[in-house]
């Protein structure tokens, strides 16, 4: 592919006998932000270092604008980092952790001076070269970390969940700033997250990772409306797994009743998990509902409300707009667009 | 209050205990007799002695020369072993770990005939050079003790961080992880140059015919009578010891002054 | 990061000027050089389990533990002191308590000869008091005090900063919940500064059952004790095997004491020697 510049191949990853990666393949494309997305232990963290350079793998090959770079120390990569909680040099001050890696290349003071001060006004903390890094906000030291690793050009940056430490109002601005600087750049990010939210928000290509696999890769359309697997429903934004029976092509039954869907392909029979979105459950009157049950619990979220209703023995969770009363009966329907049949898959 | 007075005379007599030898032998620099019994009149005469005295003048030389190298020695031996102990893993860093403890639980008199036991084993001439080896083996624990906490609260991500940035692994050993540690390694130093220059034990035993440090002059001469010209040295080092400590205690308070004002 | 190799020297340094010793002095204690060769024994050892030997062993540990006993009574209360916040000057008279260790121990350990000799001051003053004479200078006595002087601030050290770091909001609670001064210091006080105690005894310990320079000065080698006897088999009679049996007695003793202490402090959850 002609836009690609990273790409991993059979990527395995051993600690004393455990694999954290398990046979990874991974392209990643020119320009685009790509977010690696799992629960901790997934094996995120692990692929990053890797391909920054700080871990090696024990087998496979990591390719770097097509060539073979497993060997090449991280200071010989044309890549930058920025790390979990910083790793701002706490002895030099916004300057001299900018201008670090400048320094090294032997640069003329005057452009290193020039360039630093674009940096800071790049994240927004235009003449704070003196300040130490003590005296920062964690915001503050963050958006420092940034430029450090920016001022370098790098072709790719990698981002070691760098909102983690900071609270959630701050968060979300630092998602649209970040987002802002890589299309103002026009670099690629790959992106290290276990927010799914912060995913969604953000990303070109989300990678969704489990026990050092690659559950899925796709847009953050593709993933959150069709996953691959009941692992990925689940992880990105909740859902209602139910086993069910695949009867025959675009027939499903679960819950005790018969569904028309859309999915094909499964073999007659076959057991499944039915994936269905809370906000896709249609409340009605009571008889009305290919379903009906009982409100057991309401809360409210801000925008929605968040129902549990037991029906047929299945607690659903149900985002509606429209409160109903504990305790009352109610119906709904699930249209068969929104019914997503997923193949069993085996430790969830 | 009655409590804060009787705290006081307690103090006061604890104090007094540990100073009163002290102020033995600075009231005694200045005894006109050699006696160390009787008071015969105030005289400068024995510091101007002390300086005349070629073996007292010769341990002094010893003191400061072994103590100043075995300490140099030990905090750049001692430092580059931190720094591997901490990346080491398993069996190997207990193992060392062990061994750096036992020279600090042993008892110094048994390390010190160890030693002995390994110079003449060794047919080494015991002297100066002896005395140096052994002074960096006692050392070394402690120069690693204080390092090894500063390797284990160091950031290990400020190191990634700087080969990322293109430094290369001594460029980012000397310019981000030594001034890191830094303070543990100026600790380190400072114990052992101290402990090198208040050693007697160990330097007892590993010294041979000729070479003394103070201690070893002192001691000998502790049986016959102490010379009044030690007295002179001693109250000399004392009066160093507070003035630096004065100079260094209002540094740090006009520092923290300083702090006070930009908070 | 694979930099182990930079410690190598250090390891090497240790394996010969720590090691090697270790097993010469091992080696020495069960061999004997007789005109027929060399040859295992274990005569070194019966030898230190001699009545005259076991007197001055335990004659060594009755001294060091009385003077650790003194310098817990007396350093206790003085660390109490030091770690009082409301003390104006407190870092001052802390400094001002350790400068003492600062100057040669030698020296300091004579200055107490001179002190409590017959004619001295100490002397001279009770008699113009009329009081009766002292006269413990060459006595087990003077060797104790000897000990205390010289080990007092090990004692009040670790004690001091164990008590500082308390939080003062522990003791105010007991204050707030009824806590009369004395059940404070017994049940709040006294056990959170177990710790600093502990290691405040092994470091006194350690160094009093060891010394031979107190008691050749200030008991005027009469009092022999461990550190002495060993000292004669290697600067007097040359009897390596024999010394090198007592010292590795001596490093077991030691031990013993430590895991014993390091045990207690386990079970009380503290920080210190280990």
């Amino acid at each position: 592919m002609a836009d690609e510049i990273i790409r991993l191949v059979n990527v395995t990853k051993e600690y004393d006998g455990n694999k954290a990666l398990k046979s990874i393949n991974l392209y990643i494309r020119r320009n685009e932000f790509l977010t690696l997305l799992g629960p901790s232990g997934c094996g995120k963290t692990t692929t990053l270092r890797i391909v920054g350079g700080f871990e090696t793998c024990t087998e496979g090959d990591v390719i770097f604008e097509g060539r073979r770079i497993n060997d090449v120390p991280p200071f010989k990569r044309k890549l930058n980092t920025v790390f979990q909680k910083y790793a701002l040099f706490p002895h030099m001050n916004v300057y001299e952790n900018i201008a670090f890696g400048l320094k090294i290349k032997k640069m003329d003071k005057k452009d290193i001076e020039k360039k630093v001060e674009e940096m800071l006004e790049l994240v927004n903390l235009p003449k704070y070269q003196k300040r130490s890094v003590d005296s920062l906000s964690g915001g503050q030291q963050q958006r420092v970390a940034i430029a450090r690793a920016l001022v370098n050009e790098p072709q790719v940056l990698l981002l070691d969940e760098p909102l983690g430490a900071l609270d959630l109002k701050l968060r979300k601005d630092m998602q649209t700033e970040l987002k802002n600087i890589q299309k103002r750049l026009g670099i690629t990010f790959v992106y290290v997250t276990h927010d799914q939210e912060e995913a969604l928000t953000m990303s070109d290509t989300i990678v969704v990772m489990k026990s050092g696999t690659i559950q899925q890769i796709g847009t953050p359309t593709d993933v959150y409306n069709e996953p691959r697997n009941a692992f990925v429903a689940d992880f990105i934004g909740e859902s209602n797994i139910i086993e069910g029976k695949m009867l025959e092509d675009c027939l499903v039954e679960f819950a005790g009743r018969r569904f028309e869907c859309v999915d094909k392909g499964f073999a007659s029979n076959e057991a499944v998990d039915v994936v269905i979105r809370p906000e896709d459950v249609k409340i009605v009157p009571a008889q009305e509902g290919m379903l009906s049950g009982e409100v057991l619990s309401v809360v409210f979220k801000g925008v929605h409300y968040e129902m549990l209703i037991l029906s047929g023995g299945i607690k659903w969770m149900v985002h509606s707009t429209v409160m109903e009363p504990e305790k009352s009966k109610v119906g709904f329907n699930i249209f068969p667009a929104d019914i997503h049949i997923m193949k069993k898959v085996n430790g969830i | 209050m009655v409590t804060t007075f009787l705290k006081r005379i307690y103090t006061f007599i604890i104090f007094f205990f540990l100073y009163a030898p002290i102020l033995v032998l600075i009231v005694f620099s200045f005894n006109n007799s050699k006696s160390r019994a009787r008071w015969d009149g105030f005289t400068f005469k024995w510091y101007i002695e002390l300086f005349n005295d070629q073996y007292i003048m010769a341990s002094l030389y010893n003191t400061l020369m072994i103590a100043l190298i075995s300490s140099l020695a030990a905090t750049f031996i001692g430092t580059a072993a931190a720094i591997g102990i901490h990346n080491m893993k398993g069996l190997s860093k207990k193992l060392v770990m062990n061994v750096t403890y036992l020279p600090v639980l042993n008892p110094d008199i048994v390390t010190g005939i160890a030693l002995m036991m390994l110079f003449v084993f060794a047919n080494m001439h015991r002297g100066f050079f002896t005395l140096l080896m052994a002074h960096i083996t006692f050392s070394l624990p402690f120069v690693i003790m204080s390092v090894l906490p500063k390797m284990k609260q160091l950031n290990n991500q400020l190191y990634d961080a700087a080969l990322d940035l293109g430094a290369s692994p001594v460029y980012a050993y000397r310019r981000v992880v030594l001034p890191q540690i830094m303070p543990g390694v100026v600790t380190g130093f400072l114990l052992a140059f101290t402990l090198s220059i208040d050693d007697f034990v160990i330097s007892f035993f590993t010294t041979g015919a000729g070479v003394s440090n103070l201690a070893i002059t002192i001691y000998s001469m502790a049986r016959r009578g102490i010379k009044p010209e030690i007295n002179a040295l001693l109250t000399i080092m004392f009066v160093s010891i507070l003035l630096l400590l004065i100079i260094i205690n209002n540094r740090m308070s006009k520092d923290s002054e300083r702090e006070d004002k930009v908070k | 990061m694979k930099k182990n190799w930079i410690s190598y020297p250090y390891v090497v340094w240790m394996i010969i000027f720590t090691l090697v010793p270790l097993v010469l002095v091992i080696y020495y204690s069960v061999v004997s050089v007789t005109d027929n060769g060399i040859a295992l024994t274990l005569q070194h050892f019966k030898k230190v389990f001699e009545p005259i030997y076991i007197i001055v062993f335990l004659r060594s540990i009755k001294l060091a533990l009385i003077s650790t006993a003194v310098c817990l009574v007396l350093g206790y209360p003085m660390a109490m002191i030091l770690a009082d916040r409301g003390l104006s000057k407190r870092n001052i008279l802390i400094v001002l308590f350790v400068i003492p260790m600062w100057m040669n121990f030698l020296a300091r350990t004579y200055a107490w000869m001179t002190l409590l000799e017959k004619n001295g001051p100490i002397e001279t003053m009770l008699s113009n008091l009329g009081l009766p004479p002292l006269g413990i200078l060459y006595t087990e006595k003077a060797v104790i005090l000897g000990m205390v002087y010289n080990f007092l601030p090990f004692m009040v050290l670790p004690i001091y900063s164990v008590l500082s770091k308390t939080e003062k909001h522990i003791v105010e609670a007991a204050e707030d919940l009824g806590a009369t001064p004395y059940i404070k210091f017994k049940r709040i006080i006294f056990p959170l500064s177990l710790p600093g105690v502990i290691s405040g005894i092994t470091m006194v310990f350690m160094p009093a059952v060891t010394t031979f320079v107190i008691s050749e000065l200030l008991g005027g080698s009469q009092y022999t004790l461990i550190g002495n006897l060993i000292e004669r088999q290697f600067l007097g009679t040359m009897d390596w095997g024999f010394g090198s049996a007592l010292s590795i007695v001596l490093m077991l003793l030691i031990l013993l004491s430590m895991g014993v202490m390091s045990r207690y402090e386990k079970e009380n959850e503290g920080g210190g020697l280990w």
